[in-house]
């Protein structure tokens, strides 16, 4: 007699017996009808609660019913597999539920302003009576302060990859790379809050006759915080692909090594740096928080983001989201909806590319 | 103890490449059969059909049958488990669990079938131990992970945690291929040793362990790359090395191919 | 950049030697392959010398200062944080770190940080409860249970979920969830009132609940994520081992790919919590914004740090904001000792599979 007959009586293969039941299908949505009729029985008989309830009380009980039944055809073993890829599976379809009503909110209340006057005009001289309004203002704020976000990230990023990549050895590089793992961390408030206090309270009122100035530009700094560690490592990444020979190919030529950075390396690895780019850009349009501590938050038109308060398409959602007036919500449902397209676009767009890039298979 | 094994017109696919055709043997029990050929002639994967791994692997899957005592192991209503703790399997690469100490690594599949008492298990772990000639070089560091021991050892560990469920039948995917000489010596030593109490299959590359360790020997072969492998001979060892009837075998033992 | 110009000389077209510069350096020593007093090598005349300034270093440098800059960065924002911080926190009346009400903008301010590091914290953890089972879930779903063909959409996704910026999910939060949440909790406090999280007399809605459970389905897509890279890299073999003992998937997954996968998926959860510390818009829509310590997790209320920044910004004076900027500096210092935590077990898990391998 083996050990395992001896000792764990549960188990129901021998050396001579390999075969076990099944559980049927039938039996399965058998139980899982019986434990839904039982919840609703419940909730309903005691007037506990509504559809919601019977629909999680029907899953607990299904649960305990499939454990219970399974558990007497196949084995305790065979049940807890079971029970755990039921669970599982479970979780998916929890988290699909707020993703669809996300989805579906934005797009139903999302139309109702999605008009030509929204996309044409700003909110100068909206009072909380006038249902016009709308974001061009916001538009122009977020294109132009991630662009000059990004105007400064990139090159920094993409050199500080580069030096992580091609010259960084030893202790000062491995605590560089550390702290732009950590940097990532960084709460997006405290970036405005930096941005705040360094260029807004300290650096800007020498420019402005010592009072501090808002601007578009302070936000674009405020971004670019954010968006430094995520292009660093991002093209780290992709230097790290390039394949070795590449680079001795080019040193066997006798091409010293920045030109084989600029002229070899970064062009192979080109598409990956635009995917991570364009994963960062699309991140920082969505930033709230920052834009609204430095910017200024403007309600009129303003092209320059040096002078003058601006706003962002992010902080206009906020600011609509706490507005009084019955045509706010219509206006902030519309600007996320927008929003939210501009920076799924971007982030399909970088991945669709980041799909193609051979590289990175 | 130990089954015999009887395969029928065994075929196996990944998705719709084919990898083996209709391959025949009968393994009988308390020898040790060694499967040889080139790269890529399906060998392997005919040792995975044999305990069902090698439907782990997306879009595999296999016609014909393969009995163990009467048993259709693909019949629909065999459980899948059951049939891989009656054949216990053995990898190219030594695989402990890199997070166990030696001692969870050995008794891992006991305590996965639900034997809970600690004497016991002790008392298992020690006996596989000895069976897989380890238990005298670990004995005093049980609780060290079992990843800090050498390869050969790491094999032998595996091997021990193999057999401590007890199965009737021990694949082996070429279990040498990543160790040294004298750790492979000492597997060879060890399977002579089990062939005892199991049915062994061992799948090689090398031909001088083949002729060593088995008592019978199956040759697969293709005819070209993504043509399907074949059993091309299946005899006993003296046979097929002394006087093989197929001019392919002969061609192969003699080194005038693959 | 100040290029040599005796470099440039049509013999040695080749020259700043940017090449032997690393490759000496790989050997450990700083010398360059000629010098000066060597003789002509070979029949082509004198190796070219090294440029001391050439665009190698120019360009060296630039790179190194843009490396270096990370580090700047993050030393420049405890620097100015503490310099605005400090004088708000003298003219503070009260003690910061212990005094539970925020009225830095009188002319005696009064404000202290408890209240909302509480309400901080308490959020966030509620939110890692609700999403870490469940992330944990989808990730194993997605490495170990789907299809291909299902996983990679669905993984996009999951992915796209982290791309929401989080004002929609406040928005979200706000207009559509606050509803369910109400009646959920009016529900919860009918039945388990005798439950202190669950007591109360409402209103209910504008509650730490409504917070945590929008910024769970926020820490949700980070956590699956990293899990789910986390538990494809369990080793084939392994799970194969498992497999040959006769174990079923779920075992095979508890011998093999948890224990594996565990320093990783806390080093997930722990950026899942540094992210939800730091959310700012979407807890400013949906918190009650009350100064009180209450566990009571369904009336509304609740508070933290980042959203009373993004709430009580707009009336801030000057030790106003100077305050907000000192809950800002307990923010960062919270923030990055939790991130630094969560990379350094990444780290020393890559070292370890590293030396493995």
């Amino acid at each position: 007699m083996s050990l395992l007959d001896r000792e764990a009586s549960g188990v129901v293969m021998t050396p001579d017996n390999i075969r076990t039941k099944r559980l049927p299908l039938a039996v399965n949505l058998g139980i899982a009808v019986a434990g839904l009729a039982i919840a609703a029985a419940v909730v309903y008989g005691f007037g506990i609660g509504n559809y919601v309830l019977v629909v999680v009380l029907g899953v607990v009980f299904y649960l305990i019913g499939l454990q219970i039944v399974a558990g007497r055809i196949e084995g305790p073993r065979t049940a807890r597999d079971r029970m755990w890829k039921t669970l599982i599976y479970a979780a998916c379809l929890l988290a699909v539920l707020p993703l669809a009503s996300v989805v579906w909110t934005l797009v139903s209340k999302g139309v109702q302003r999605l008009d030509g006057n929204f996309f044409g005009s700003s909110m100068n001289n909206i009072g909380a009576r006038d249902p016009e309004g709308g974001a061009y203002h916001a538009i122009i704020g977020t294109l132009e302060q991630v662009g000059v976000a990004t105007l400064i990230a990139v090159p920094l990023g993409v050199l500080g990859a580069i030096y992580l990549v091609e010259y960084g050895r030893g202790r000062f590089a491995n605590t560089v790379r550390f702290f732009v793992d950590v940097m990532t961390g960084i709460p997006s408030i405290v970036a405005g809050l930096f941005i705040l206090s360094f260029w807004v309270l300290i650096v800007s009122p020498w420019f402005n006759n010592g009072t501090p100035r808002f601007s578009g530009f302070a936000a674009s700094l405020a971004l670019t915080v954010l968006m430094l560690p995520t292009i660093v490592r991002s093209t780290e990444e992709m230097l790290r692909l390039v394949p070795g020979p590449l680079r001795e190919g080019a040193y066997a030529l006798g091409v010293p090594q920045w030109k084989t950075i600029l002229q070899v390396v970064l062009p192979t690895a080109l598409p990956g740096i635009v995917t991570g780019v364009m994963l960062a850009v699309a991140r920082a349009a969505g930033e709230t928080a920052p834009v609204l501590l430095v910017a200024g938050g403007a309600a009129s038109i303003n092209f320059n983001p040096f002078e003058g308060g601006q706003s962002s398409l992010a902080l206009y959602v906020y600011q609509q989201a706490g507005d009084a007036s019955r045509y706010a919500p219509a206006r902030a449902w519309t600007a996320a909806l927008t929003l939210v397209a501009i920076v799924l676009i971007l982030t399909i767009a970088a991945k669709l590319l980041a799909r193609r890039n051979s590289l990175s298979k | 103890m130990a089954k015999r094994i009887e395969a029928t017109n065994v075929t196996s696919y990944y998705g719709s490449f084919k990898a083996i055709d209709s391959v025949s043997m009968t393994v009988e029990p308390k020898t040790i059969t060694a499967l040889i050929g080139p790269s890529g002639c399906g060998k392997s994967t005919f040792l995975r059909s044999v305990n069902r791994m090698h439907e782990v692997l997306p879009g595999a899957r296999i016609e014909g049958s393969l009995t163990i005592d009467d048993q259709n192991i693909y019949d629909p209503d065999v459980d899948v488990t059951a049939v891989r703790r009656m054949i216990g399997m053995v990898f190219q690469r030594p695989n402990p669990f890199p997070t166990m100490s030696i001692y969870e690594n050995v008794v891992a599949g006991l305590k996965l079938n639900g034997v809970k008492k600690k004497s016991v298990l002790d008392d298992a772990a020690e006996q596989s131990l000895k069976s897989a000639n380890l238990w005298n070089e670990v004995k005093d560091r049980l609780g060290r992970p079992g990843a800090g021991l050498s390869g050969g050892q790491q094999q032998r560990l595996c091997i021990a945690r193999t057999i401590a469920v007890e199965p009737q039948v021990v694949l082996m995917d070429e279990p040498c291929s990543a160790l040294d000489p004298i750790s492979t010596l000492a597997i060879e030593d060890l399977m002579f040793k089990l062939k005892d109490r199991f049915t062994i299959i061992i799948v090689t590359h090398n031909m001088q362990q083949a002729a060593r360790v088995s008592d019978k020997t199956g040759f697969f072969s293709i005819d070209k790359t993504g043509d399907p492998g074949r059993l091309i001979e299946y005899d006993d060892t003296q046979k097929i090395f002394s006087n093989p009837t197929e001019k392919k075998t002969e061609d192969y033992i003699t080194g005038r191919f693959g | 950049m100040g290029d040599n110009p005796s470099s440039r000389s049509e013999n040695t077209t080749a020259s700043d030697l940017g090449v032997t510069g690393r490759h000496t350096r790989g050997a450990g020593t700083g010398v360059s392959p000629s010098s000066h007093d060597d003789p002509p090598i070979g029949g082509g005349g004198a190796l070219p010398k090294k440029a001391r300034f050439g665009m190698e270093a120019g360009f060296k440098g630039l790179s190194v200062a843009a490396g270096a800059m990370v580090l700047v960065i993050i030393v420049a924002i405890a620097i100015f944080l503490i310099s605005k911080a400090v004088p708000a926190i003298r003219a503070d009346n009260e003690n910061f770190l212990t005094f539970n009400q925020w009225f830095p903008n009188e002319t005696e301010p009064r404000f202290g940080i408890a209240v909302l590091a509480f309400g901080t914290v308490l959020t966030s953890i509620i939110a890692l409860l609700v999403a870490v089972p469940i992330a944990l879930g989808i990730a194993l779903f997605l490495s170990h249970y789907a299809p291909k063909r299902l996983a990679t959409p669905l993984g996009f996704v999951i992915d796209l979920l982290a791309a929401v910026p989080s004002v929609v999910f406040g928005l979200w939060g706000r207009d559509v969830f606050m509803e369910p949440v109400r009646e959920f909790s009016g529900w919860l406090n009918k039945y388990f009132s005798w439950i202190p999280i669950f007591g109360g007399d409402g209103p209910f809605g504008r509650s730490v609940l409504l917070g945590s459970l929008v910024l769970a389905i926020m820490v949700l897509p980070i956590v699956t994520s990293l899990s789910r890279e986390v538990f494809r890299q369990t080793p084939g073999m392994n799970e194969e081992a498992a497999l040959a003992l006769g174990s079923t998937k779920w075992e095979m997954i508890r011998t093999a790919v948890l224990p594996y996968g565990k320093p990783g998926v806390i080093a997930a959860v722990m950026l899942g919590l540094g992210r939800a510390l730091g959310e700012t818009i979407a807890l400013a829509m949906t918190l009650g914004i009350v100064f009180n310590i209450s566990f009571n997790i369904i009336e509304n209320g609740g508070n933290s740090i980042a959203a009373n920044i993004a709430n009580a910004f707009g009336e801030a004076n000057e030790t106003g904001r100077g305050a907000l900027i000192a809950s800002g500096l307990v923010l960062f210092a919270i923030t990055l000792v939790v991130n630094m935590a969560a990379r350094a077990i990444i780290y020393r898990r890559r070292e370890f599979r590293d030396s493995a391998a």
